[in-house]
């Protein structure tokens, strides 16, 4: 039976009728084409009354198929499927034709316009009368949640999930939880103690009794699919018995053994090889470093394990592996900062009064190896004169193109800090002031008053070599100065570098691990930049924090509570609806040949040893079409997208050049010849 | 009209390899002829065009029809059996798919005649004489068939019933075909007679997950014995070709190169092969990507579509009538 088409075009105002002749367009489909019964154009299809529109010819004259042209599915598809359904016809036998992206925001001759929105309508009516009835499915979720990473963003979704009741696993990669925020002296622009206002909630995780929290600990695995993760966890060997430990620190003490403290110190104090990162580090358990530890290079010592009240010391201990059920995923893993190093003419590395921000921010903190003593590398010396330059690897494009968001105010911070315990000269260097947020032109306003120098222009170079009285021992910071259009050459005794924020040199590697993607910098991809920042194109897996691109602690804290607001809807809605345009393995096509096996992006595709064929889960795949076009042997098929539905838009789309199904000869030959 | 079936079996542009591919069933030929009245089989027996003009229409129960469609005469046979036949076949690659006739779309009929005529170092031709339609000699006027610009397949000539595919056929499938015919066990017409899967089903080897960093061609390495030749790098087209074979080539570790065809549904062989070769690829940088491919597969023409230019969605390469540029040739034919 013939189906009956409904043919919509949208005037979206004057968008689209501005260029498109949306009437004739209307007329033309309803004269010319195969199995359109009806055929309307209307102001705003998107309305109520334009919905109502669909709705009463579905009704009213037995619609078995719809059509509308006027913006991107990306917009509206799903209004006017719900307008089907509404109804009562499958919401999957609708299509959309982008009359105004693809035509008349893009066509400047309105005749072509026209023409080309005719044939838009033609593919379109082609294409939905092969479309199948598709029902989406509904999964349970299960109330479990894991975050990863337990920096402030990682800290924030768990209590947030944990306060409301459901139970979290909280894995963080170092021995204590706490993130950078821990290393931090004072937090901008309030000034309150970074340590201060954070140690609070690391302690609530800890004694939460909804939250389970597994430090030193790395996400191994993952499989499954929204509401339905199976995850493996390896908690990696402490030496330390967690169960006996009381975290007394005695084994700390004794030690005798001190390495440079490379991770929370920033690599300018100590730790001794059995270590807490800091005194307030949750969980309390030391780790012991195995790569560091005297019995494991010589095979004697064991102080530790001599000196240890409750025997908590295992030698023997292994890495172990821990398996959960898990229904939504948040990923909070967090920044590092950019190699100073490589950019050589600011002498990181080589000079040795020029710092990094977050060797800076160990210096001034009162937890730190100077107890908040500003002080040269000598560790005794006092600078007099302090230059902090912005943008280090940051908008600099041989580096990060991005602005790394932070930098302005931790230098207003330092700058700040510098004066008060110090009183010396501050001169920052920066490309633009950028203090955009609540309070923050009112620091900079302060700093200012302050006495804080402020030269605009970016750094050509951090030099010992002294040409002018005055410059000799120092270090002489050149640069142009914008503002006045000159060279100046400043003498300082010190250099602050403001480390461009970087996404973690595996987040390439975690993102595949959990069927999520990155930007080209390495940034995980959020579902959409403005309205959807924390979700991402897998379902069940949230980001939250820095990982998504630089943040500060307040726009981390948000989203955080945000990727937790979001995981509780789906743990109160009870279960999740999975779209039904999926791909499909065909078993008796399949050859198990395993081409498609390394390509899904949503690790959607299993292979079978037993059966030798690879199948798709469905629950996972998001129907994008990439095994369906390298599947050698066509086993796989997309729902929505089939050979036929595609050849018929095309053949559609070509109604002027090729009459009905058959293909023109390539070239006529002459009539046979008999033999 | 006896007990007995009638059958014809009849070759166009092809190598005759069908046709000895249907010996090839051996003994079991006499159950054929036990079956069949075979009224026509050039290659075999004697037989006349004119005898089978003046047959009714589908007199003839079955016809085997190999070879694609090249000149005016093979278009005439091609419509004769159509029109005789209750059941037509196009038996083996040429008449499915063009085969290595249908390379020659990949040209054009004038750089064939220049080749063949007058370029090649064996030919003698110093008037440079072309073959002609029409010759007047004293005895009368002389004709020949006329040659195409473009190599057909046999169901882009006539309506087809059936497809065997394989260049040749396996005589095993063969006998199935038949067996299947004589058993009126038979898929709905239009269909192809074969496997439902690909050559890698019947193959031994072990498999993985594939990543590639470099195409071999197959001089260039003595494959290891059990590990999917495509993991070594040869570029094995089993993964798209219909099995049928019993994966022949791979097991003995030379490469597939797809004369089965493409598995059941499957438009365009070549482009299945490219898309699935593109895809496991293993590098993300285009210029590395670039001569991963220009090193490793000199002839993509060659590699991919081997078997089935002539059907496939490309057909030929484009004509100056149609809008392709002499320049196109020139490169198609050094390439």
């Amino acid at each position: 039976m013939a189906e009956r088409v409904g043919v919509y075009i949208c005037h979206c105002g004057s968008n689209i009728a501005g260029k498109v002749d949306v009437e004739d367009v209307s007329q033309w489909a309803g004269e010319e084409l195969d199995n359109v019964v009806i055929s309307r154009d209307y102001e705003f299809m998107c309305s109520s009354l334009g919905q109502e529109l669909i709705e009463d010819d579905i009704k009213n004259e037995g619609l078995t198929r719809v059509v509308v042209g006027a913006c991107s599915p990306h917009l509206h598809e799903r209004t006017f499927r719900k307008a089907c359904s509404n109804a009562g016809l499958n919401p999957y036998l609708c299509q959309m034709a982008s009359l105004r992206e693809q035509v008349s925001w893009v066509t400047e001759d309105e005749a072509l316009a026209t023409a080309k929105s005719k044939a838009m309508i033609s593919g379109a009516v082609e294409r939905v009368q092969l479309h199948e009835e598709l029902e989406p499915t509904e999964v349970p979720v299960n109330p479990h949640s894991l975050v990863v990473g337990g920096g402030i963003a990682g800290i924030q979704t768990a209590l947030e999930l944990a306060n409301s009741g459901n139970p979290v696993i909280l894995v963080e990669r170092e021995p204590s939880i706490g993130g950078h925020m821990a290393q931090f002296d004072k937090t901008f622009p309030t000034l309150d103690c970074s340590a201060c206002i954070l140690t609070p909630n690391m302690s609530d995780v800890s004694s939460h009794p909804n939250i389970t929290l597994l430090s030193y600990s790395e996400v191994e695995e993952v499989t499954g699919f929204v509401g339905n993760f199976h995850v493996r966890i390896r908690k990696k060997a402490r030496y330390v018995i967690e169960e006996d430990c009381t975290g007394c620190g005695i084994c700390i003490e004794k030690c005798p053994k001190s390495v440079i403290d490379e991770v929370f110190e920033a690599g300018i104090g100590y730790r001794k090889s059995i270590y807490r990162p800091f005194p307030q580090a949750v969980p309390k358990y030391p780790v012991l470093d195995a790569e560091t530890c005297i019995y494991f290079e010589k095979g004697t010592c064991k102080a530790c394990e001599k000196f240890c009240p409750t025997n908590a010391i295992d030698f023997e201990q292994k890495d172990t592996f821990i398996d959960i059920d898990v229904g939504n995923i948040i990923l909070a893993t967090g920044y590092d900062t950019f190699d100073s190093r490589k950019i050589p003419q600011y002498g990181y590395g080589r000079l040795a009064n020029v710092f990094t921000s977050l060797e800076f921010e160990r210096l001034c903190n009162a937890a730190g190896p100077t107890n908040g003593h500003i002080v040269l590398r000598d560790g005794v010396t006092t600078p007099k004169s302090v230059a902090i330059i912005h943008c280090v690897g940051s908008r600099d494009t041989r580096f990060n193109a991005h602005c790394s968001a932070v930098c302005c105010m931790s230098a207003l911070k330092f700058g700040h800090l510098v004066i008060e315990k110090t009183g010396a000269e501050v001169h920052s260097f920066y490309t633009d002031m950028r203090p955009s947020f609540k309070d923050y032109e009112e620091f900079y306003n302060r700093l200012l008053e302050e006495g804080m120098h402020f030269t605009r222009g970016r750094v050509a170079e951090v030099t010992e070599a002294a040409l002018q009285p005055g410059e000799e021992g120092k270090l002489i910071i050149q640069v142009e100065d914008t503002l006045i259009g000159r060279q100046r050459r400043i003498p300082v005794d010190m250099v602050i570098l403001m480390t461009a924020l970087e996404p973690k040199p595996d987040a390439r590697e975690v993102g595949l691990k959990f069927g999520i993607s990155c930007s080209m910098a390495g940034w995980f991809t959020e579902r959409h930049p403005k309205l959807d920042p924390v979700a991402t194109m897998t379902d069940g897996i949230f980001i939250a924090g820095a990982c998504q691109g630089p943040k500060d602690i307040p726009a981390s804290v948000s989203q955080g509570a945000a990727a937790a607001a979001r995981v509780l809807g789906m743990i109160m809605k009870g279960a999740v609806e999975i779209e039904p345009i999926v791909a499909t393995i065909h078993e008796e096509r399949c050859s198990g040949c395993r081409i498609c096996n390394t390509l899904c992006p949503f690790n959607a595709i299993d292979y079978l040893e037993d059966k030798m064929v690879s199948v798709i889960n469905q629950a996972l795949c998001k129907g994008c079409g990439t095994c369906v076009a390298a599947c050698p042997a066509q086993a796989i098929t997309g729902a929505h997208y089939s050979n036929e539905q595609i050849f018929a838009e095309i053949e559609g789309l070509l109604f002027d050049v090729v009459q009905g199904n058959g293909a023109k000869p390539v070239v006529e030959e002459p009539e046979a010849v008999p033999a | 009209m006896s007990e007995k079936g009638v059958l014809a079996l009849y070759w166009a542009a092809s190598c005759g390899g069908c046709e000895i591919a249907v010996l090839g069933i051996n003994e079991k030929i006499l159950d054929v002829a036990a079956a069949f009245d075979i009224v026509f089989w050039p290659c075999v027996l004697d037989g006349k065009v004119r005898d089978i003009e003046k047959m009714d229409d589908k007199s003839i129960d079955l016809c085997f029809f190999n070879g694609a469609i090249r000149t005016s005469e093979q278009e005439y046979m091609a419509r004769l059996m159509r029109q005789k036949s209750k059941v037509l076949v196009a038996f083996g690659s040429c008449a499915q798919e063009g085969c290595i006739p249908g390379l020659a779309n990949a040209t054009t009929k004038e750089a064939i005649f220049q080749t063949a005529y007058h370029d090649t170092p064996s030919t003698v031709n110093p008037d440079g004489i072309r073959p002609q339609t029409e010759t007047e000699v004293a005895e009368g006027t002389l004709y020949l068939p006329f040659f195409y610009e473009t190599v057909k397949t046999l169901g882009q000539t006539v309506d087809v019933d059936y497809y065997l595919p394989g260049c040749p056929p396996e005589p095993e499938r063969i006998w199935d075909a038949i067996v299947a015919i004589l058993e009126n066990k038979l898929p709905a017409p239009g269909s192809v007679i074969g496997a439902e899967t690909t050559v890698c089903d019947d193959c031994p080897r072990t498999r993985d997950e594939k990543k590639i960093k470099e195409f071999k061609r197959t001089w260039e390495i003595v494959p290891d014995p059990d590990i999917c030749l495509l993991e070594q790098g040869l570029v094995c087209c089993g993964i798209a070709t219909r099995a049928g074979c019993g994966a022949l080539c791979p097991t003995v570790g030379s490469p597939c190169i797809g004369c089965y065809g493409p598995n059941e549904g499957v438009e365009d062989f070549g482009a299945r092969m490219m898309t699935a070769l593109a895809s496991v690829i293993d590098s993300d940088d285009p210029e590395e990507i670039d001569r991963i491919i220009h090193e490793g597969i000199p002839d993509p023409i060659g590699t991919f579509y081997r078997f089935s230019l002539a059907h496939s969605e490309l057909r030929r390469i484009a004509l100056p009538a149609n809008g392709g540029s002499d320049a196109k040739l020139e490169t198609a034919e050094s390439a």
